[in-house]
C-alpha cells in the first residue's frame, strides 16, 4: 500500500484556482479508476473530476466552498502497489523540466539521429545560452514571467507548492515585501465585503481606486437591469398587509410531522399567492414584445425568484409554478435556491421567467420599487415582516406586518391591474387557508 | 432537417431505409466491425476526457455523437487516399490506423504533431480553423499533375466552414475540378455559435453555388455516410471533381474540455440528439437484422476497456521534451522570428537544458 495525492490540476487552459462545489465521495470510500470524486467551478465552468486512482480514500482536502490552488492537494488515496502501477500522480502541466532529462522527438515521427543533428546545428546560433538555465528554479513558464516583469530572482524565493516548486503567491509574496504600501490608511470599517460577486478589499488596505471589469453574473445583471429601466415605462403600487395568519400557518406546519423535511417558509405562500393572481388576472403574467408589436399573454407561471448569490443577483425561475402545490412549492423553492447558491443553475432555468418575487426582507428593509427582469411585465418585492400596530375593529393591536410592491410595465399594464393583483396577493397572505383549501 | 434533403439508409430507430441513389453495399459482418471502431472510438474519447480532468491531458476536443460521421467517413478512405483532419478528427485517424496514444500527444503537449503523416496518409491535426481545407485542395491539385487515382479529403467542422480559407478552397477546388471531397461535419455548434446564424441556407446548398455537388447526409448514421463518401471519393478519382458532403450531426458534450455547453445551449435539445445516439441505431440494426447476440457486444466493450487502459499506460509513460525543441519544426530552415522566440526562452530560464 503507499499513499497517493491527487494535485488539483488546471482543467481549463490557464486557470489557477477551483472551489469545491461538492464531494462525491467520502473518507473511507473505495474508489475504482475513474469514478467521480468531486465538481470543482472553475472561473469557466462546473466539471467533475473522476479519480486517477484506484484505492481508498484517506483525505479530503477542503470542504465545499473552499478554493483550491492548482497544484495544490485535493485528495489523499491509499493505493496498493498493483493499481498503482498504472497511474502517476505527477500532472504533466506545471511540472518544472528534470535537468539531463532525453529530450523526445517532436512530431512528424523524425527519427533521433535526425533530432540530435537539429540540435547540433541550433547550438552553432549566434546567441550564446545564458548560464543561468542550467540551474534550473523549479517554478512554471508564467510565475517565471511575471518575476522576470517585476524583477524578482527566483533564486531568492523559498517555493510553498508542491516538491519546492515556486508558485505565483510565493513571487507576490516577495513582491510586497519590497513594494511600500500603495497607501495610508484612513478610518473606516476593515472587514472584507461581498460585492458583485467578490470580496472587496478592506477599507484600509485597498487600492484608493479600484476598477472591476463587468462580466460573467455581473454583466448579465447590468444588462438586464440597463435594458429593462430604459425600454419599460415602470410604476409601481405597494401594499401594506396582516401576514400574522401566514406566520402561524408557517410555524405550525413546521411542527407537523409530515412537514419535516419541507423547508416551509413565508415566502412558499408568497410564491403560491402570485400564482393565484394570476390565475384570477392572466393580464399580469404578460409581457410587450418590441419585435413584433405584440402583447403576449401566457398561461402558465414561470416564477422568478431573484436569488443573492455569492456571484451576484441571479434569477432563476420555477417553471409552471402555477401547477404546483404547497409541498410542491416549498420543495421546487428550496432546490432553486440551493442550486443558486452552489452555483450550478443552468441557462435554461433562467430562461422564460413571466413573473418574478424579490424577497428584501432579509436584508431588514420593510420595501423596495424593483427593476421588472426583460421578458415579462411584473415583479413583486416582498419586505421584512415585523410586529407593528395594526387597527383591528377600531383598537390598536400589535401584528405581524408586511408591505408588498410591484413594479409593473406601464406601456400593457395600467394601474387598476396592478392594484387588483397586489390586493388579491395581499388577501391571500392575510388568510391562506381559504385560499389553499379552494385551489 | 425535416424540409431538407437528407441521405439516411439507418433510421435512428435502427430501422433500414431505401434510398433512391444510394444503397448499403456493407455485408452484417462489415456492418458489425463499423459498430466495433465506432464503440472503440467513443471508449477512447472517455478516457481522453478524463486524462484532462486528472492533468494529464492539457487539453481534449470530443466526439461523442460524431461517431458515425467519421468512422463512416474514414472507412471508406482508400490506403492512397490523403486526408487532412482538423482537431476533432480522432475516428478518422483511428480508420487510417494511427496508435490512439499518437493522437494524444498533441493533447498532452509533448509534440506539435503526433505522427508521421505520409505513412499513415493523413496530415497532423489543423489547429488554424479551416488552414486543413486549403492544404487539401493543394494536395488534389497535386494529384491531378501525377496523374494518380486518389483522392484528398478535408473534414472541418461548422464553424470552420465561415473561414475565408474554406470559401477559397472551394472556388480553386471548382476552377481545377480538383480531386477532392470537402466533409464537413455540421455538430450545430461552433463553439458557443450556433450554426443557424452562420448559415442563412442549409450548407450543402452552398456548393451549387461554386458549381459542385453538396449532399446533405444523416452524420449519425453511419452506413449513410459511408455510402456518400465513397461515391464522392470514387467519383473524385474518376476525374469527376469535388464534392461538398454536409455530415448533420451533433456535438453531445463540450467544444473541448475547457468550455461548459449548459451554459449555452438549452438541455431539451441535447435530450433530442440522444434519441438519435449514432451507436445505439447500428446496434438495434445488428441484433433485428444481423441476429448479433449480447456477447458479441460485450467483447468490443472488453476490447475497448482494454485499449483505453492501454492508452492510459502510454499516455502517463510519455517522456516530456525539453520545451525549447517546439521551435525546431516551425521551419525547414532557420527563420529569425523563431530564432528570437527561442532566444527568449532560453533567457527566461526555460529550456536549453539538454543541449
Amino acid at each position: 500500500m503507499s499513499k497517493k495525492i491527487f494535485h488539483l490540476p488546471d482543467v481549463g487552459e490557464g486557470l489557477v484556482e477551483a472551489e469545491i462545489v461538492v464531494w462525491k465521495v467520502s473518507v473511507g470510500d473505495v474508489v475504482i479508476l475513474n469514478q467521480p470524486l468531486v465538481d470543482i467551478e472553475t472561473a469557466k465552468a462546473t466539471v467533475e473530476l473522476p479519480s486517477p486512482f484506484a484505492g481508498v480514500v484517506t483525505e479530503l482536502h477542503g470542504a465545499p466552498g473552499d478554493t483550491i490552488q492548482v497544484d495544490e492537494s485535493l485528495i489523499t488515496f491509499e493505493v496498493s502497489g498493483d493499481e498503482s502501477e498504472a497511474t502517476v500522480e505527477e500532472p504533466i502541466v506545471n511540472e518544472a523540466v528534470g535537468a539531463g532529462r532525453e529530450a523526445v522527438l517532436i512530431g512528424y515521427g523524425v527519427a533521433k539521429e535526425e533530432a540530435v543533428t537539429t540540435r547540433t546545428r541550433r547550438r552553432n546560433a549566434p546567441e550564446t545560452t545564458p548560464s543561468v538555465a542550467r540551474t534550473q528554479v523549479r517554478t512554471t513558464p508564467p510565475v517565471r514571467l511575471y518575476a522576470k516583469q517585476h524583477g524578482i530572482d527566483l533564486n531568492t524565493i523559498t517555493g510553498t507548492g508542491r516538491d519546492g516548486v515556486i508558485t505565483r503567491s510565493d513571487v507576490e509574496g516577495a513582491d510586497t515585501k519590497v513594494t511600500p504600501p500603495k497607501h495610508s490608511p484612513s478610518t473606516g470599517a476593515n472587514t472584507p465585503s461581498r460585492f458583485v460577486g467578490r470580496d472587496l478589499e478592506p477599507w484600509s488596505s485597498g487600492q484608493l481606486e479600484e476598477r472591476i471589469p463587468v462580466k460573467g453574473v455581473l454583466k448579465s445583471m447590468s444588462e438586464a437591469m440597463a435594458s429593462s429601466a430604459f425600454s419599460q415605462p415602470r410604476a409601481a403600487v405597494w401594499v401594506r398587509i396582516d401576514a400574522t395568519k401566514t406566520m402561524e400557518l408557517v410555524a405550525s406546519l413546521k411542527k407537523h410531522p409530515n412537514m419535516q423535511d419541507v423547508r416551509i417558509s413565508p415566502l412558499v405562500f408568497v410564491a403560491l399567492g402570485l400564482c393565484d393572481a394570476a390565475r384570477h388576472y392572466p393580464g399580469i403574467n404578460s409581457y410587450f414584445d418590441m419585435k413584433t408589436n405584440e402583447v403576449v399573454v401566457r398561461r402558465t407561471v414561470n416564477l422568478g425568484i431573484a436569488a443573492n448569490t455569492e456571484r451576484g443577483l441571479i434569477v432563476p425561475n420555477i417553471k409552471q409554478a402555477d401547477q404546483l402545490d404547497l409541498v410542491g412549492m416549498a420543495n421546487a423553492l428550496t432546490t432553486l435556491v440551493d442550486k443558486a447558491r452552489s452555483g450550478t443553475t443552468t441557462p435554461n432555468e433562467m430562461l422564460g421567467t413571466s413573473l418574478t418575487i424579490t424577497n428584501v426582507g432579509p436584508f431588514g428593509v420593510d420595501a423596495a420599487i424593483p427593476i421588472i427582469p426583460p421578458g415579462s411585465g411584473a415583479i413583486i418585492a416582498i419586505g421584512q415582516i415585523a410586529p407593528a400596530p395594526w387597527v383591528v375593529d377600531n383598537q390598536v393591536v400589535v401584528r405581524q406586518v408586511c408591505e408588498i410592491a410591484m413594479s409593473f410595465d406601464h406601456r400593457h399594464i395600467d394601474g387598476a391591474l396592478a392594484s387588483m393583483v397586489l390586493n388579491h396577493l395581499g388577501r391571500f397572505l392575510s388568510d391562506p387557508a381559504p385560499s389553499l383549501l379552494a385551489n | 432537417m425535416n424540409q431538407e434533403q437528407v441521405i439516411q439508409l439507418l433510421s435512428p430507430e435502427g430501422e433500414r431505409v431505401t434510398n433512391p441513389e444510394y444503397t448499403c453495399s456493407l455485408n452484417g459482418e462489415e456492418i458489425f466491425s463499423l459498430y466495433r471502431d465506432m464503440t472503440i472510438i467513443r471508449r477512447i474519447c472517455t478516457e481522453s476526457t478524463s486524462l484532462q480532468r486528472q492533468g494529464q491531458l492539457a487539453l481534449w476536443a470530443p466526439i461523442r455523437g460524431q461517431e458515425a460521421a467519421q468512422i463512416g467517413a474514414g472507412r471508406a478512405l482508400a490506403p492512397n487516399d490523403f486526408s487532412f483532419p482538423s482537431y476533432r478528427e480522432h475516428g478518422i485517424a483511428w480508420c487510417r490506423g494511427i496508435p490512439p496514444e499518437n493522437m494524444l500527444r498533441l493533447f498532452r503537449a509533448v509534440s506539435n504533431g503526433g505522427w508521421d503523416p505520409n505513412k499513415y496518409h493523413h496530415s497532423v491535426p489543423a489547429i488554424v480553423l479551416g488552414n486543413q481545407v486549403l492544404n487539401a485542395v493543394g494536395y488534389a491539385m497535386g494529384i491531378q499533375r501525377d496523374g494518380a487515382e486518389e483522392a484528398a479529403v478535408a473534414f472541418f467542422g461548422d464553424g470552420a466552414s465561415s473561414q475565408g480559407d474554406v470559401l477559397e478552397s472551394f472556388v480553386w477546388a471548382a476552377s481545377f475540378n480538383a480531386p477532392v471531397v470537402f466533409f464537413c461535419q455540421n455538430n450545430q455548434w461552433g463553439i458557443s455559435t450556433p450554426s443557424s446564424v452562420q448559415m442563412k441556407v442549409p450548407l450543402y446548398k452552398r456548393a451549387a453555388g461554386f458549381g459542385f455537388p453538396g449532399i446533405r447526409v444523416d452524420g449519425n448514421d453511419v452506413l449513410a455516410v459511408y455510402e456518400v463518401t465513397k461515391h464522392a471519393l470514387e467519383n473524385a478519382r474518376a476525374g469527376g471533381g469535388p464534392t461538398l458532403i454536409e455530415a448533420f450531426t451533433y456535438r453531445m458534450g463540450a467544444h473541448t474540455t475547457s468550455d461548459d455547453p449548459t451554459r449555452y445551449r438549452i438541455d431539451a435539445e441535447v435530450e433530442i440528439w440522444n434519441h438519435r445516439d449514432p451507436i445505439e441505431r447500428i446496434k438495434a440494426l445488428l441484433v433485428r437484422a444481423y441476429g448479433v447476440k449480447n456477447s458479441q457486444f460485450e467483447d468490443v466493450t472488453t476490447e475497448a476497456d482494454e485499449i483505453a487502459m492501454k492508452l492510459r499506460r502510454d499516455v502517463l509513460a510519455m517522456d516530456r521534451p525539453d520545451p525549447i525543441t517546439m521551435f525546431d519544426h516551425a521551419y525547414a530552415d532557420e527563420h529569425p522570428l523563431i530564432e528570437e522566440g527561442r532566444r527568449e526562452l532560453i533567457e527566461l530560464g526555460i529550456g536549453g537544458l539538454n543541449r
